[in-house]
């Protein structure tokens, strides 16, 4: 779930675009209204209710002290984009009746090991201040958060009409926590589990599955908790939950133990497989037929997943669902095109498509000349090396621009690609938002032309209009940038890696792009010049990531001493290489709440 | 350590059963999409210590039961890629659940009895039982190997190599063919010769 995908109705932001203190709503107590004054904020309060945007809700909370007072009795979902941008206790201060929070941590770079461990970013100091504040919170989603067992259980335990919980590239917690909220949130409804780190001893693991106390699961995503769990209790609580739309289960979860779920459950609509394979013990041997008939059964799946230890030939089995599925992961399955095709030529109404690169340029093909809906594509590597073989190239991009004319969001890895097959694609998909290209090898050029690749993102931010999000790759120049400074006016988060000459890209990006809000930036030459560019334009933004670039000491304090409202973090976490003055991690936000209280020894706030 | 864990996997090497039926035609030393790998026991020296072109091609693994006295234990860093490029974090941008689950059951636990500890080893990094056996000895440095025990010289003990498979059964470390056993392992257990009585069937000596 990232935020270019979010439905803008969902959440709302706390944090407002100019930090200015002085304006109304948390902070000191202000005297109540006169009472005609009241009444109009009530009746303000009942219009106002209907509001969802996030968006909206902030440009409201603008206009006077009155609107920002109604429109912040009025917020039921709260968005906190960078949990150290304000305090806990300002937000619950200000927005009192919160039934839905979604808070994120972490900058993204987190996920690839550059933000070393205990960084920070963890939920204890916004659950104390959420239990007495939010005593009928319903619904919570952290996103790379670190959140112990003890959390999870005091979560459980403070909220009696909790019903939603969400975790997303969280970690610090195992199956004990699991287990508290499986036992104490009496009405729960959702539990996903979606890619955090969840390792355990076999000696510690809980048997969380047989804790559950609710009868209205709507939702139980656990796909990547790495143990295996009771499965005869996974299969009574799928038993007794009717309301079970969603299920996603571990790799532990043989496709016996699958079919005999399914069994239970016709009525799901999201399907995470499992294993999907052959053997582990348990569950019994499973014909093809008798799973295909499974999936007959299951008439309202619309979303298919899992296929971690896939067995080829029990592939096909779900061609019964393929018609109606909008949505199918394969990217754990290490298939080619042949494989691929007699199922994928069912999927007529797909819309979301993930994959491996294994399905080569002719699987892509196929999938172009069937998944006409086709809104997102993920192509991800097998071999996650830079001097990998690579199996998709620019072949396979041209066939999705010309097959998959309405697609919205693509990532995609690869080893070969060419301007030409780039600005193609911006020529054939009007609607993309979301471009992801990741050349693996670094400073790749053009394989045919062998020249930068600065023309064919050219071509993106020049014809794809609506794009809100880009990540680049291979060999370019500060060009390349210069195209992004001028076209990319609508662009919100980019991700830069290797690449550019001089602080002259930087200063195209920062200058040009008045609506960017995260920029993520690696292993590329920009330096104090770069940096300091971009005054102008960090208040405005989310963040600013940094690393292995060319920033010195000077500068970084430099943008700290010019904006207060800024936390400037130098991380070092590697001291045998550090020379007093190159900043070799550097990451910027901004923050009414100042510099944080729970900083480890290796981060120095400027 | 797990280098391995970057190599290219084949398709073909999850399908151990059928490759050892298959009949194939194929230049002694076996190709990548031969599998017929299983059937050579003598490898040249030069095949198994050529490692100029690691992940894009030549798979160095080779099949063999313990006794295989091959040269392949001196290419110990066997499917190690080139130091071409020093290795940067984080690059190519995959999150590491994703490469955990690609790389999957190959990663395994080593328990010894009587030790509090447990260890991992990646057994995609080995080509086979001898240089399994060695990382042993190194890993656990009170070892030596003696006639495909691993032997506290210290203590006077020895210790039997078994495994647990897919199936819950627990095994003896060399009983079938290399590449079987590195998918079927779920994990390692280096069992005392006075306990290891049960274990199915005994390999001859």
């Amino acid at each position: 779930m990232s935020e270019d995908e979010e439905d803008e109705t969902r959440g709302g932001e706390e944090k407002r675009r100019s930090p200015d203190p002085g304006r109304g709503g948390g902070g000191g107590a202000n005297p109540p209204p006169p009472f005609s004054d009241q009444v109009l904020e009530n009746v303000l309060e009942n219009v106002l209710q209907f509001l969802d945007s996030r968006r909206d809700r902030n440009a409201v909370s603008l206009v006077c002290r009155s609107w920002c007072r109604a429109e912040a009795q009025t917020r039921r979902d709260l968005f906190i984009g960078n949990c150290y941008a304000v305090s806990p206790a300002r937000a619950v201060e200000r927005f009192r009746r919160v039934r839905a929070l979604v808070l994120k941590g972490k900058p993204r770079f987190a996920d690839f090991n550059l933000v070393p461990p205990r960084w920070g970013a963890g939920f204890y100091p916004w659950l104390a201040a959420l239990a007495p504040a939010y005593p009928w919170l319903e619904r919570l989603c952290l996103k790379r958060m670190s959140i112990s067992d003890a959390d999870l259980s005091l979560l459980a335990l403070s909220f009696p009409t909790f019903r939603d919980l969400t975790l997303i590239c969280c970690d610090g917690f195992g199956t004990a926590g699991l287990a508290a909220i499986a036992e104490h949130c009496r009405h729960l409804r959702v539990l996903d589990l979606i890619e955090n780190d969840v390792e355990e001893e076999e000696e510690e693991m809980v048997d969380w599955v047989s804790r559950f106390s609710t009868t209205s699961l709507e939702s139980l995503v656990f796909d990547f908790v790495g143990c295996a769990v009771n499965l005869d209790a996974l299969e009574a609580l799928v038993a007794r939950s009717p309301s079970l739309r969603r299920l996603r289960v571990n790799q532990h979860v043989s496709v016996g133990h699958l079919r005999r779920l399914m069994e239970r459950a016709p009525q799901l609509t999201h399907l995470g497989t499992g294993s999907f394979g052959e053997g582990g013990g348990g569950g019994g041997e499973v014909e093809v037929a008798d799973l295909e008939a499974a999936f007959a059964a299951s008439r309202s799946l619309v979303c298919l997943s899992g296929f971690r230890d896939l067995a080829p030939e029990y592939l096909p089995a779900i061609c019964p669902a393929c018609a109606n599925l909008a949505s199918l992961n394969l990217s754990y399955a290490d298939i080619t095109a042949e494989q691929l095709k007699p199922v994928i030529i069912h999927c007529h109404n797909l819309q979301t498509f993930w994959v491996l690169d294994t399905v080569g340029d002719e699987g892509l093909q196929v999938v172009a000349a069937t998944c006409k809906d086709l809104r997102e594509l993920r192509v991800f590597p097998l071999d996650v090396t830079e001097d990998s073989e690579g199996s998709v190239s620019d072949v396979g991009l041209v066939a999705i621009s010309q097959g998959c004319r309405k697609l919205r969001s693509i990532l995609y890895f690869c080893q070969r690609m060419t301007n030409a097959a780039v600005a193609t694609m911006s020529e054939n998909c009007q609607e993309l938002v979301v471009f992801r290209l990741c050349i693996m090898g670094r400073h790749r050029p053009d394989h045919l032309t062998r020249e930068p690749m600065d023309e064919g993102f050219g071509a993106i931010v020049m014809n794809c209009k609506k794009l809100t999000r880009l990540a680049v790759s291979g060999l370019l120049t500060d060009k390349a940038f210069g195209y992004i400074g001028m076209y990319g006016k609508l662009l919100r988060t980019l991700s830069v890696a290797f690449a550019g000459n001089s602080d002259l890209g930087l200063r195209y990006v920062l200058e040009g792009c008045p609506k960017l809000q995260k920029l993520e930036i690696r292993d590329s030459p920009f330096g104090d010049a770069g940096l300091l560019s971009g005054i102008h334009h960090y208040y405005n933004m989310r963040f600013l990531w940094m690393s292995s670039c060319k920033l010195s000491l000077r500068g970084c304090k430099e943008v700290a001493q010019r904006l207060p409202h800024l936390v400037v973090e130098w991380i070092r976490d590697k001291p045998e290489e550090d020379d007093g003055e190159a900043v070799e991690k550097l990451y910027v936000y901004r923050s009414l709440a100042g510099r944080r209280n729970d900083a480890p020894p290796f981060v120095e706030i400027l | 350590m797990s280098t391995m864990s970057e190599m290219e996997r084949s398709s073909t090497e999850m399908e151990v059963g059928y490759e050892e039926t298959a009949l194939t035609l194929g230049l002694p030393g076996g190709s990548r999409a031969g599998g017929s790998d299983q059937q050579e026991r003598k490898h040249g020296f030069s095949e198994t210590a050529d490692l100029s072109h690691g992940s894009s091609g030549i798979e160095t693994r080779r099949g063999g039961d313990l006794g295989d006295e091959s040269p392949d234990c001196a290419a110990s860093g066997a499917g190690r890629p080139p130091a071409s490029k020093a290795r940067v974090v984080g690059w190519p941008p995959v999150r590491s659940y994703r490469k955990n689950a690609l790389r999957s059951c190959t990663y395994v636990k080593v328990a010894v009895d009587g030790a509090p500890y447990l260890r991992k080893v990646d057994l995609e990094t080995y080509s086979g039982y001898h240089q399994l056996l060695i990382a042993l000895q190194e890993m656990f440095s009170c070892f030596t190997i003696r006639d495909r025990r691993l032997v506290d010289l210290v203590k006077g003990t020895d210790y039997i190599p078994t495994y647990e498979d897919k199936d819950g059964d627990w095994m003896l470390v060399g009983d079938v063919p290399w590449k079987m056993f590195v998918a079927s392992c779920k994990r390692l257990r280096l069992m005392k010769s006075s306990e290891a009585v049960n274990i199915a069937p005994r390999a001859p000596q």
